[in-house]
């Protein structure tokens, strides 16, 4: 099961859980990112260590793509 | 919605976030040896003359030796301030010990999804994960991270953090860890750079438990 997580003040929260063959859910998780990254959140797929990609479409094929706030020179 | 690589015109892998600072030169291994000699160039600036002046005071007249003692301090101690403030960016921002409530475990755990073994380790230990890439060796911290340079011998110590001030530390760590995996380039680039010097300038001035960080990190730059 795929999920969309949120990192947030409560540690992360679960946004959305999908799989492949249900459309539906897959449609709702799509609808929860949209609504995300207009809220300011960038999506983020972990491909392993080392490396992560930013996407601007929830991927079907993901196991996990995670919602982070900027960040900013301090 | 903020505006992504592609929208910003960008490439299209560039952390976003740069958008925020177009004017900014990308900080590649190119300009971030460039800012090391700059930094090494300043460092001097301020304390050679102290040396100098020391030098001259006791040539003139031995008895102004005290004064000259003083001009030593000064030269000894601008840089040792500045390395103050570069080991500053990763010092947890409380103590370690003030307990560890639900949405930190939840936070560490997701943290702990995105690294390996070892680096978990560390970062119960050290509060730090370290990170190998392009540019040098990575610990991340909260808010803040040190770059080991390949050789080990150079660490830049840079300002960044997450612009929620709500979230749990292994949360706002996880920030910068996958913000540094989209685009190396483009985190070293949004970054503040506090500091750029010796090593042992940062070892000096961080806190015991992070020294096995800082060793770590300075093996793997060395390898």
């Amino acid at each position: 099961m795929a999920r969309l997580v949120r990192m947030d003040r409560t540690g992360h929260t679960t946004l959305a859980e999908w799989s492949a063959a249900d459309d539906a859910a897959f449609a709702a998780a799509s609808e929860a990112f949209r609504e995300q990254l207009e809220a300011g959140y960038y999506a983020v797929v972990s491909e392993g260590e080392g490396q992560a990609r930013q996407v601007t479409a929830l991927p079907a094929g993901a196991d996990l793509v995670i919602l982070r706030r900027p960040i900013a020179g301090g | 919605m903020p505006a992504t690589g592609a929208a910003s015109g960008l490439p299209a892998a560039a952390l976003p976030e740069r958008a925020g600072v177009a004017w900014r030169a990308p900080m590649d291994a190119r300009a971030l040896r460039a800012r090391g000699r700059l930094w090494t160039l300043s460092t001097a600036a301020h304390s050679v003359p102290f040396v100098a002046t020391a030098g001259l005071l006791v040539g003139l007249e031995p008895g102004l030796a005290p004064v000259s003692a003083l001009a030593l301090v000064h030269a000894w101690a601008i840089p040792e301030l500045y390395a103050n403030r570069g080991a500053k960016v990763v010092r947890p921002q409380r103590p370690r010990d003030a307990g560890v409530g639900g949405a930190d475990i939840l936070a560490l755990g997701l943290l702990g999804d995105l690294v390996g073994h070892e680096a978990r380790e560390l970062h119960a230990r050290a509060g730090l994960v370290a990170e190998r890439g392009r540019l040098g060796v990575w610990l991340v911290g909260e808010a803040g991270a040190l770059l080991v340079r390949p050789g080990g011998r150079r660490v830049d110590c840079w300002c960044v953090r997450a612009d929620d001030p709500s979230l749990p530390s292994a949360d706002r760590t996880a920030h910068l860890l996958l913000a540094l995996r989209e685009d190396e380039t483009g985190f070293a680039t949004v970054a503040n750079l506090a500091f750029s010097g010796a090593t042992w300038r940062v070892r000096r001035r961080l806190p015991p438990a992070m020294l096995p960080a800082l060793r770590a990190a300075t093996r793997l730059a060395r390898a």
